[in-house]
């Protein structure tokens, strides 16, 4: 059985721009000091400010830091092998990017 | 209800040891895990071995469902009998992947050790999960800004623990100049909260539909734009679409095939916007005629041209 409903979706572009403190990210993703602070020292996040007091984040970091938290958790990971799997999905996606663009320049240009 | 054969989502024997267990449960998380596996129906596999993991790794839970399971076959329907887990007792404990996943685990699950989860006091408010989707939008949307109503399927659970697909439309606001790759944020559109927790958030990534003209490259967009050989060897004005409409491009003179030509800032929109690369691609024309023929006779007799001088023959 389908239900339907409409809902108006309040979207914001997830954006590089630094506009969130620690505070804000501990809040936004359930996590304490510690936990982002590990993620910034391996190099999960990387936060604008020399100190953790200056530290700010963007919304791009959130997404990065939920992803994370959910590989640690979910796959008994700690921070460093958190941050080797997030790069190398990263390097996954993109070799899958150039893998499509690729085959689709294969194609357009047969013999 | 189906009677749920924990052991064979796992695929270990009954006997198992909680190690082998542990990393069979592992193993298959990283093959499954709905952030490294989008195929189609990975993430209900992921939560199918969360849920059997949740049970069998709980040396408490484990003796409670090998004791019941003893006379049941997977999919044999099912009922707990009423004072089933008398004798057992349960510390209570929900694994933290339990409670991150909500009340994402199966009736057959509920039915069983939700009671346990219900009794539960305190410290069980945990923050939905976030959802995530891709869309597909086409690059004029990007290009103008657009707003786009988009259909999503959502697997919950009602409330007598039935998987359903409830339908949602989402009218979404397409910002100018978003890229591939990026995403937009729905706050509190994802999963519902456990507890006092609030709801997660949705994400949707952003894809391009193949367009007819431009392929997208960040903010740059590269079109392949035909010219005939003397328009590439002489040189000149040729008109060529942008996606602000026709332009006037001047080739230089002597441009081979492939080369690109920048015109700046007429990629996606931004505080720095993109460029359009038009990437020539030179069409030879068919010998249809006498006419044609001769011309390219003249050419073979009078130039001086070895096309394969770099193979050295």
């Amino acid at each position: 059985m389908a239900k339907k409903n409409i809902s108006e979706g309040e979207g914001q572009l997830v954006t590089q721009s630094p506009e969130l403190t620690l505070d804000d990210l501990c809040a936004e993703c359930g996590l304490t000091y510690a936990e982002v602070t590990a993620y910034v020292s391996e190099g999960v996040i990387e936060p604008e400010g020399a100190s953790q007091m200056e530290w700010r984040f963007s919304q791009t970091s959130v997404m990065i830091t939920s992803k994370a938290r959910r590989l640690e958790r979910d796959l008994g990971l700690n921070p460093a092998g958190v941050a080797l799997a997030l790069q190398l999905m990263e390097q996954v996606e993109s070799l899958k990017q150039r893998l499509v663009q690729f085959e689709e320049n294969r194609s357009e240009k047969p013999g | 209800m189906d009677y749920k054969d924990y052991y064979k989502t796992l695929g270990v024997s009954k006997d198992a040891s909680q190690d082998e267990i542990k990393r069979a449960y592992r193993k298959l998380a990283r093959q499954y895990h709905p952030d490294l596996n989008k195929d189609e129906g990975a993430e209900e596999r992921f939560k199918e071995l969360g849920e059997a993991h949740e049970v069998l790794s709980d040396p408490e839970k484990r003796a409670a469902y090998d004791q019941l399971g003893r006379n049941y076959q997977p999919g044999q329907d099912f009922q707990p009998p009423p004072d089933w887990d008398s004798g057992f007792e349960f510390s209570g404990g929900f694994s933290e992947s339990a409670a991150g996943q909500g009340a994402a685990f199966s009736d057959f699950f509920e039915s069983l050790f939700g009671g346990a989860r219900r009794t539960q006091s305190g410290g069980f408010d945990v923050r939905g999960e976030d959802h995530h989707a891709k869309i597909l939008i086409d690059l004029e949307d990007s290009l103008r800004g657009a707003k786009r109503s988009i259909q999503l399927k959502v697997p919950e659970l009602d409330p007598d623990g039935h998987v359903i697909t409830r339908q949602r439309t989402l009218n979404v606001d397409i910002p100018k100049g978003v890229m591939p790759g990026q995403h937009i944020r729905l706050k509190k559109q994802g999963a519902p909260g456990f507890g006092t927790g609030k709801p997660g958030d949705l994400y949707l990534e952003i894809a391009f539909s193949p367009h007819k003209l431009y392929r997208v490259e960040g903010r740059d967009l590269y079109l392949d734009l035909p010219v005939a050989p003397w328009e590439a060897v002489l040189g000149g004005k040729v008109k060529t679409p942008t996606p602000d409409g026709v332009v006037d491009l001047t080739i230089p003179a002597n441009s081979s095939q492939g080369r690109k030509l920048r015109l700046k800032g007429r990629g996606l929109p931004g505080k720095t916007p993109g460029d359009l690369y038009v990437v020539l691609q030179i069409v030879l024309p068919p010998v249809d005629g006498d006419k044609t023929k001769a011309l390219y006779e003249k050419m073979a007799n009078e130039v001086d041209f070895n096309p394969r001088a770099k193979l050295g023959l």
